[in-house]
């Protein structure tokens, strides 16, 4: 069988990743796109995992091998409630998000609500 | 002698812990070249007349984060004092062929890119002990980017103030307003780090936000 040739791209839903644990889960992002997948996140990241997951991909980047992801999502939005005011903790409406190689994946333009990327397999 | 003068020395150490709640750490975020350094020699020079760190056009000069303590800000009749850690730029891809185009050799240009992965680390890192942060953005540029929507995410999950600056507005081809209507509901300031526009109208925001 000749496999076709083209770029994965998986779909992950809500349930998928909410099952894991931040550390899995930021673990399972990774290797998936530095195999060369791209993800597209159903109700992407807290801001803390993003942040996770950038320290993490420093740590992978080697040269000629692994330049980084390219990541996008919209503006995550805060419910400041009386509840999150008062544990001083704010509960975050994570969004969307589309995750992939550097190489393979380019942000085109992206506003308040639309992303434009292009995928490509060079 | 020796006693009583340490004896002396605590005492108002002890009252200096009591009263003086410790300075504020603003740490200077943004992704590379927005011109974070820029802006944090023209604050320590302006209330301190020393310098923090070089500036350069290739991205990723910062690859350690600097601390400046006690930095005594006056604006409108009030005095604020912070200390200030200016941080490498943020990024989620580092490609030394960038650095090889600027005309970097290669041994060069790969030794920058892991030492700006070390950076961006740290720079993460630094996220978790801070009291507020001035997130800067080159004003030339999109500001839609997953660096500034993690910075500004982590500071909302937090509660912590956060101020935006939109900087390099010398340029005619700077747009500040596509900063302000991409994050609408924090404060910013437009101002020209390089040049000093505005810096007042900052100042006055650092107080305010950071007081
Ligand atoms: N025109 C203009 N250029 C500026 C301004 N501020 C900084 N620059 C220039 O932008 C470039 C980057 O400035 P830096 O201060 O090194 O930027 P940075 O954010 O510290 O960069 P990294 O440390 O690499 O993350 C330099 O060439 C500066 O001279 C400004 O207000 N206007
Ligand atoms: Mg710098």
């Amino acid at each position: 069988m000749i496999a076709m040739q083209g770029i994965q791209m998986d779909l992950v839903s809500e349930d998928r990743l909410a099952k894991m644990p931040p550390v899995e889960k930021i673990r399972f992002i990774l290797d998936e796109v530095k195999s060369g997948k791209i993800l597209v996140l159903e109700k992407g990241l807290t801001p803390e995992e993003e942040a996770t997951l950038i320290e993490m991909t420093m740590t992978q980047i080697q040269p000629d091998d692994f330049a980084g992801i390219e990541m996008e999502s919209y503006p995550s939005q805060t419910d400041s409630s009386l509840i999150g005011k008062l544990f001083k903790k704010n509960v975050v409406r994570t969004r969307l998000t589309v995750i992939g190689p550097a190489n393979k994946l380019k942000t085109l333009k992206k506003d308040r609500d639309m992303i434009s990327a292009i995928v490509s397999n060079k | 002698m020796g006693v009583i003068r340490s004896f002396r020395k605590n005492f108002s150490n002890f009252f200096k812990k009591l009263f003086n709640k410790k300075n504020a750490r603003i740490g200077i975020y943004g992704p590379p070249n927005a011109g974070k350094t820029t802006l944090a020699n023209r604050i320590v020079r302006d209330w301190t007349g020393d310098a923090m760190g070089s500036v350069s056009h290739i991205a990723h000069e910062t690859r350690r984060a600097r601390r400046r303590e006690g930095v005594t800000i006056q604006s409108n009749g009030g005095s604020i004092s912070l200390d200030i850690i200016d941080t490498p730029g943020l990024a989620t891809k580092i490609d030394f062929h960038e650095f090889m185009e600027q005309g970097m050799n290669e041994a060069e240009s790969k030794r920058r890119a892991k030492e700006a992965t070390e950076g961006v680390i740290e720079a993460v890192k630094w996220l978790e002990n801070l009291d507020g942060v001035i997130l800067v953005m080159d004003a030339t540029e999109d500001p839609y980017t997953q660096v500034n929507v993690t910075v500004i995410g982590n500071m909302e999950a937090r509660s912590l103030p956060l101020l935006i600056v939109a900087n390099k507005v010398d340029l005619p081809e700077s747009s500040p307003t596509t900063i302000r209507e991409a994050f609408p509901q924090h404060p910013m300031v437009a101002i020209s780090a390089l040049e000093g526009k505005n810096i007042d109208t900052f100042y006055d925001e650092i107080a305010k936000r950071f007081g």
